[in-house]
């Protein structure tokens, strides 16, 4: 269970016009904008529920990711993770939680992939037998039998985040937050990707939410959306709810996006 | 711990990956270490009374100096590092169950024990077989030995408990390199990597002492060869772990601000 109750984030950002000149007048006196990334966000979800979480860039998505996962303190407002609230312990929360973030890389770049996972183990203190298990599962399902013993920087973005997603379940998380899963990846690993997903939620009832651009990825996971564009919720519903016939759907979407003014 | 120690084991094993690097490494400390001990020789020969050493005590100092030189150079902070933070990779650091602090004070001690693991042999084995003054000397006793090894091992804390605090600091200014070439002179001056301490002015020498600085390479090097009385080692060690304690706990400190008021750059 995840509620978030009124929360705010701001960020405060030094602001300056092009050229030499503005540059040596910043020197002295520094502009700050004020930037509103959450505005007053609630929403609560169930254990076992699949959310699409959407919205132009810049709309708090990642932001709303960060708070979830206890890496940003927001500014007010409550947050709840299974009774946990993430910033306050940190520690506790994230070894129950697990998180990939599409563009950043978790494994370490110069030793192979298999030593990254070993050292993934002793973090989450997983037992043996439970992480062989786990291994041996994800392996087959992602494919990755060939990628293990090869260094993380010489793997191609589609092999290394299957790689990247395998990392982040070997702890078995009830709660997974994908920050762009997809981004970048060829057909066949999209829907490599998608799919696991999909069995992971219907065999654990593992909880999940993400963040894309891609709305295939919408369609095929989520059972429901939520719509945020400048900081505020804009809209909580079905994918149905904001299909009309049988239109394209980033068209769709684009259209949406254009009806609350947020694009 | 466990988790700690996978880092430092993983950390060291990538170290020792990089031979060319050492290859190099040793010598350059080579040479650098001859023609330290050749201006010095110059000095000794003019009047060798006037020097707080002898030659062959500060020929130790130099030769052990480059052989250690990856515990205590300023300047050996890891790049990876800062650049989780600047360019918000320290997320998934974030995301997991380890205390960031001593996550990165793991895997700095083991680069550092890495690096000085695969030079400090050769440079050693060598400077043995260097004729007397000029060579590395036996330690004065066996229990100045012992004593070094252990002095030796806390500098090399100290020191990475003063990196920690430059790493930490760089969650406040978003760029480190102004703080970090400020930190590298200030270290290099007042350790005693330039000079050793003695050869200061006894006033300089006695404030230079108290500093955490002189914590780290000073206390080792001169206990090596005798150079030290009962009394001074004795005050030196309790200033060792004094400052260790004291910098950790300000490291920590700040560590645990900045996580709360972290902002994850680059989206």
């Amino acid at each position: 269970m995840i509620t978030m109750e009124h929360v705010c984030k701001s960020y405060r950002i030094a602001k300056r016009n092009a050229g030499f000149g503005e540059a040596c007048k910043a020197l002295f006196h520094r502009e700050y904008e004020t930037i509103h990334a959450l505005s007053d966000v609630s929403f609560s979800i169930h254990d076992g529920e699949m959310v699409g979480y959407i919205g132009p860039n810049g709309a708090g998505k990642s932001s709303t990711i960060k708070i979830l996962s206890g890496i940003l303190t927001p500014d007010s407002g409550t947050v709840l993770v299974d009774g946990r609230i993430p910033y306050r312990n940190r520690l506790e929360h994230v070894s129950r939680i697990g998180v990939v973030f599409g563009q950043r890389s978790q494994l370490w770049w110069d030793v192979p992939v298999i030593d990254s996972f070993a050292l993934l183990k002793d973090i989450y203190s997983i037992p043996n037998t439970q992480y062989q298990q786990s291994l041996e599962e994800l392996t087959e399902l992602l494919d990755l039998k060939e990628l293990l013993r090869s260094p993380a920087r010489q793997l191609s973005l589609g092999q290394r985040m299957r790689c990247e997603i395998a990392a982040s379940l070997l702890h078995r998380p009830r709660i997974l937050f994908l920050d762009e899963p997809t981004i970048g990846l060829d057909a066949v690993s999209k829907l490599a990707v998608r799919e696991f997903i999909l069995k992971q939620n219907k065999t654990f009832g593992t909880t999940v939410i993400l963040t894309t651009h891609d709305m295939q990825d919408i369609e095929a996971l989520a059972s429901r959306i939520i719509l945020i564009g400048k900081g505020r919720i804009l809209m909580d519903g079905t994918l149905d709810d904001i299909k009309k016939g049988n239109g394209d759907i980033d068209r769709t979407i684009a259209e949406l996006y254009r009806s609350y003014e947020i694009s | 711990m466990k988790k700690y120690l996978s880092f430092f084991r993983l950390r060291f094993v990538m170290g020792l990956q990089y031979r060319v690097a050492a290859l190099a490494g040793i010598v350059t400390q080579f040479v650098w270490g001859a023609m330290e001990i050749m201006i010095f020789r110059a000095f000794y020969q003019t009047d060798s009374a006037a020097f707080p050493m002898t030659l062959s005590a500060t020929s130790s100092y130099i030769w052990l100096q480059q052989a250690f030189l990856a515990f205590f150079i300023a300047w050996m902070m890891e790049s990876e590092i800062f650049d989780s933070i600047v360019n918000g990779n320290i997320a998934y650091e974030l995301c997991r169950p380890v205390s960031i602090y001593n996550m990165w004070f793991a895997r700095s001690i083991a680069n550092r024990l890495s690096r000085a693991v695969l030079r400090c042999f050769p440079i050693l084995l060598v400077a043995v077989f260097i004729p007397e003054p000029y060579g590395i000397a036996a330690p004065a006793s066996f229990l100045h030995f012992i004593l070094f090894l252990i002095t030796l091992i806390l500098g090399l804390m100290v020191m990475v408990s003063l990196c920690m605090l430059i790493y930490v600091l760089t969650f406040f200014t978003v760029s480190p390199q102004g703080l970090r070439i400020l930190f590298n002179s200030t270290v290099e001056f007042f350790s005693g990597a330039l000079i050793p301490l003695p050869f200061f002015p006894e006033k300089v020498q006695r404030i230079m002492e108290l500093l955490p600085f002189a914590s780290t390479q000073n206390v080792a090097l001169r206990v090596y060869s005798g150079s030290m009385s009962r009394n001074e080692m004795e005050k030196a060690i309790v200033l060792q772990v004094f400052w260790l304690a004291v910098i950790t706990l300000i490291g920590k400190g700040l560590c645990k601000a900045a996580e709360k008021r972290v902002t994850v750059q680059g989206g």
